[in-house]
């Protein structure tokens, strides 16, 4: 009976996802799925805040406040991705902390991207108009993906994220057209980060490891290399409106492709990053160590007043239940229904977690200040 | 933005010295980024640091031009307390100046909202930010006070550390006095007793300690500021100074 059950619980699962249909939290779904999942929407969650560094670098320095409204909000939104990220991968039975234990010991990656540095103001340009960029044409398709908690973080991220990305154009567009200084440094950022950019789609389709199976599972939906070459035929007629040079002397467009033909990828570098060896991966790493490890007396602080005061509250409410003679559920009920909980309070814009240790926060403001106040 | 009015001196004194509180303090909340405690905070702090920003911006585009304001003026242009331009230290610090601030703007900004005058509109918008800071701070000071041993200890040093720059906030802005009425020892009064309440609640213990140092009572709004400040400026300018007449 038992193998007839799971047989019919596969084959339900898999009629769903070929019918498009989006898996959810309380559905049943193959370990493997939720596994690979699990590990892509936490390398993600990772992204963005490790994310944060390479640009909050320059918060202090950003050179008009208008800039500085613009990249507060940017910084800002990729913490609030990373919240509906973690929010996401805890509707599939894995906690923020766990996630974030991994992260802090080497155990899950991030996107390698950041472990260039920002060297000057319009690295921060380059990074929006590249780096954002090449994570949209990633994560639009995942817009589409089959699970569902996932597929709604990225319709919000994505949005949030082309409007990152038409700022940090906009800004490169002024410093390109500005003083022959600003010219040079916007040209000098895109020499730097144009290379790892292309190099964020991953390795050549037939290397990667995990393509195959994501494919058939509609988590992916196109090939790295699709995407790149999607990626590359968007941005050349752009940098030629922004009036700088891509770094690549074999960049041309081929007729027969209807795509541009782009030179050779140094994959040796992008393993060597992959490996640690990059120029930033020991800084980034212990910076977000630092910062875990020097909060942990607030995190313990926020849980010791939450249990103090929720223990309070408890007692009240229970003596209040006997007293109007209503039961009350002690059962926490299935890990699904928790999960499905924790989704439920991640889409109200309040994460179930922080919920939880009696944090509280205000939804992040769209990255519209910037631009209010513009 | 809109561009400078031709507002009286003291009422353009008035703009500057509370424009460039919020510049001030939300620079440094800005230095948090990637370093908070927590993912919420992250959030938070960032919040608001966008809205005393925004505030900031108002405020110096009242008097010129607001780059120019921020990053070409010397520090003894300055007019901000020296309570928001002290560093962050640990968390503690941050949020005990956060509430010893937002304590402040939020009484001195429900008056300015209340009253007729040059500033009415400006504060109607932004009281409604600032009840959230001080909330924020408020909650933040119940959970570390009242938390564990350590965060005992440490929201009460950070509230004694900061204790000494809290008497300046009350000294008179004229600006202010001559359009509002603004009356400060009654600002000072409500103040006292929000943040004796706040502290008792939070099982801390309410500094004895003087509220001004002997020569430096006033002095950010006279100009005189701490040895970080000038730190602080210099890498907040550094950029801009190095591109004379750029556009960003």
């Amino acid at each position: 009976m038992t193998s007839v059950t799971a047989q019919d619980r596969t084959t339900a699962f898999d009629a769903a996802v070929a019918a498009d249909e989006r898996i959810e939290p309380r559905d049943w779904m193959p370990d493997a799925y939720r596994a690979t999942l699990v590990r892509q929407i936490a390398q993600h969650a990772h992204s963005e805040i490790i994310g944060m560094q390479p640009e909050a670098n320059w918060i202090s320095r950003a050179p008009s406040l208008r800039r500085k409204a613009i990249l507060i909000a940017k910084v800002q939104d990729e913490a609030g991705h990373g919240l509906y990220l973690y929010g996401a991968a805890e509707t599939l039975g894995t906690g923020r902390d766990e996630l974030l234990d991994k992260l802090h010991s080497g155990r899950q990656k991030y996107s390698s991207i950041f472990n260039y540095p920002t060297l000057t103001w319009a690295d921060v340009g380059a990074i929006g108009w590249l780096v954002d960029g090449a994570a949209i044409t990633n994560q639009v398709p995942l817009c589409r993906c089959s699970y569902g908690p996932y597929a709604r973080a990225m319709v919000r991220i994505c949005k949030e994220e082309s409007f990152h990305q038409r700022q940090g154009y906009e800004s490169l567009l002024t410093l390109s057209r500005g003083t022959p200084a600003q010219h040079e440094m916007a040209q000098d950022a895109v020499n730097r980060w144009w290379w790892p950019s292309l190099m964020m789609f991953g390795p050549p389709d037939d290397e990667s490891a995990h393509s195959a199976q994501s494919m058939a599972w509609k988590i992916k939906r196109h090939s790295n290399d699709e995407l790149r070459q999607r990626f590359v035929d968007i941005c050349v007629p752009q940098a030629e409106t922004l009036g700088l040079t891509l770094p690549d002397p074999e960049l041309k467009w081929n007729e027969d492709r209807r795509h541009y033909d782009f030179g050779p990828i140094d994959w040796q570098e992008f393993h060597e990053v992959l490996k640690g060896n990059g120029p930033c991966n020991e800084q980034r790493i212990t910076q977000r160590r630092r910062a875990h490890d020097e909060g942990a007396w607030v995190r313990e602080a926020a849980a010791a007043y939450a249990a103090k005061h929720d223990t309070a509250r408890q007692t009240a409410q229970t003596a209040q239940t006997a007293q109007t003679g209503q039961a009350t559920q002690t059962g926490q009920g299935t890990q699904a229904e928790q999960a499905a909980r924790a989704e439920q309070s991640r889409q109200a814009g309040q994460p179930g977690q922080a919920v939880q240790a009696g944090l509280t926060s205000r939804p992040a403001q769209t990255t519209a200040a910037g631009e209010a106040t513009a | 933005m809109t561009g400078p009015t031709t507002d009286a001196p003291a009422v353009t004194a008035a703009a500057l010295a509370l424009g460039d509180d919020a510049l001030v303090l939300s620079h440094r909340l800005g230095e948090w980024a990637g370093h908070a405690p927590v993912l919420e905070e992250e959030v938070a702090l960032a919040n608001i640091a966008l809205d005393l920003l925004g505030q900031a911006r108002i405020l110096l585009s009242r008097v010129g031009d607001e780059d120019e304001l921020a990053y070409l003026r010397e520090e003894r242009a300055f007019r901000n307390l020296q309570l928001v331009e002290q560093p962050g230290g640990d968390f503690a610090h941050t949020i005990a100046r956060q509430l010893y601030f937002s304590t402040y703007q939020a009484f001195l900004y429900a008056e300015l909202a209340r009253t007729e005058g040059p500033f009415t509109a400006l504060a109607t918008k932004a009281v409604k930010e600032v009840d959230y800071h001080r909330d924020h701070a408020e909650q933040w000071t119940l959970r570390l006070g009242d938390g564990t041993v350590e965060s005992h200890t440490r929201m009460q040093r950070a509230v004694d550390a900061l204790w000494r720059y809290t008497g300046e906030m009350f000294q008179p802005i004229d600006g202010l006095t001559a359009t509002h009425g603004t009356d400060w020892a009654a600002l000072q009064a409500s103040w006292d007793e929000s943040i004796g309440e706040t502290l008792r609640g939070a099982t801390l213990t309410l500094p004895e300690t003087p509220r001004s140092g002997a020569w430096t009572a006033g002095a950010g709004r006279q100009g005189l500021h701490t040895e970080p400040f000038g730190r602080m400026l210099a890498e907040m300018q550094h950029l801009h100074r190095s591109h004379p007449g750029a556009s960003w």
